[in-house]
């Protein structure tokens, strides 16, 4: 009986283990994800403000891109 | 987390933007309107050779074409203004993705460290590119743009994974090859023509290159130090 209960808590104890573990893998596997989104709107944004060559960006950004020495044109 | 980057990074960065854009109105406008009035060819460089009053007759060019067009250079200066802080709420994201990576990695961002970091995008972005490709005002004659854009952006990510090799590598291997990594766009080299052609004086480009060097470290320290105060906040 005692044996029993103490089987019933490994055996709980391991899936809640494994569970944290998944969880937890889900967890970076989600952090690392949206870091990357944050990191690619930042990029796409940098790039059509400060790189693109469209010339309409390029008129309205012209003096920024000449400022922080972004090669312009 | 996703809402503690985005939040962090654009208001970090659009209070850096704004500071930038009053900087730039400081230090900056005059200047590349003057580049400009030598682009078109409004001035001439060394046709009047006389410092004394070629200088005046400098501003009052500048001052000439400011007003000359009231509405198209408030226009001008309100897209300079909204760019600028695009540009800086931009590099404020970038930032807390990399706040946010290096937390996943096990380091910890304070104000003082977000201040670092600040400092080594001043450096990524702007001060390391330029000893290849310095800024240019308007007048100035470069290499094809495209060339220059790839060696700019090589330069960036080079030295931006440089710099974290050296600053989180966590050794002596890690930092020789980020070391590696920052000098190799410039040995390299950047594009450059065979020959000057510019119409800008030289004075005036080297006014520029100083102030926009000084314009970008400030907003970039302020970036840094906001950026990483908000992070750290965000923690608790």
């Amino acid at each position: 009986m005692r044996e029993g209960n103490a089987n019933a808590v490994g055996c709980d104890g391991k899936e809640m283990m494994m569970t944290a573990m998944t969880k937890s893998a889900a967890k970076s596997g989600s952090a690392l994800l949206s870091i990357a989104f944050v990191a690619m709107v930042g990029a796409t944004m940098l790039f059509l403000a400060g790189h693109a060559q469209s010339a309409t960006l390029h008129d309205a950004a012209h003096d920024m891109r000449h400022a922080t020495g972004f090669p312009c044109h | 987390m996703i809402q503690r980057m985005l939040a962090g990074g654009l208001i970090a960065g659009f209070a850096a933007g704004l500071l930038a854009a009053v900087l730039h109105f400081a230090f900056l406008q005059k200047l590349i309107l003057l580049g400009e009035q030598y682009e078109t060819g409004a001035l001439v460089h060394f046709e009047n050779a006389h410092a004394d009053t070629s200088a005046e007759g400098h501003d009052h060019g500048a001052e000439g074409h400011a007003h000359g067009e009231p509405a198209s250079g408030a226009t001008r200066n309100a897209l300079t203004v909204l760019f600028t802080a695009l540009t800086y709420a931009s590099y404020g994201l970038l930032l807390a993705a990399g706040f946010a990576f290096a937390e996943h990695l096990g380091h910890r961002i304070d104000p003082r460290e977000g201040l670092l970091w600040g400092a080594a995008g001043f450096a990524v972005f702007q001060l390391l590119p330029s000893l290849g490709l310095p800024p240019e005002l308007p007048g100035a004659v470069a290499a094809d743009i495209t060339e220059r854009q790839i060696w700019y952006f090589g330069t960036v990510a080079a030295s931006g994974i440089g710099l974290a090799l050296i600053a989180y590598g966590g050794g002596i291997p890690a930092a020789v090859i980020g070391a590696a990594l920052l000098a190799a766009p410039h040995l390299v080299g950047a594009p450059h023509l065979d020959e000057y052609a510019g119409t800008v004086p030289p004075e005036l480009e080297g006014q520029f290159v100083a102030r926009a060097l000084g314009v970008g470290f400030i907003t970039w320290a302020v970036l840094g130090a906001l950026a990483g105060r908000l992070w750290s906040r965000g923690e608790a």
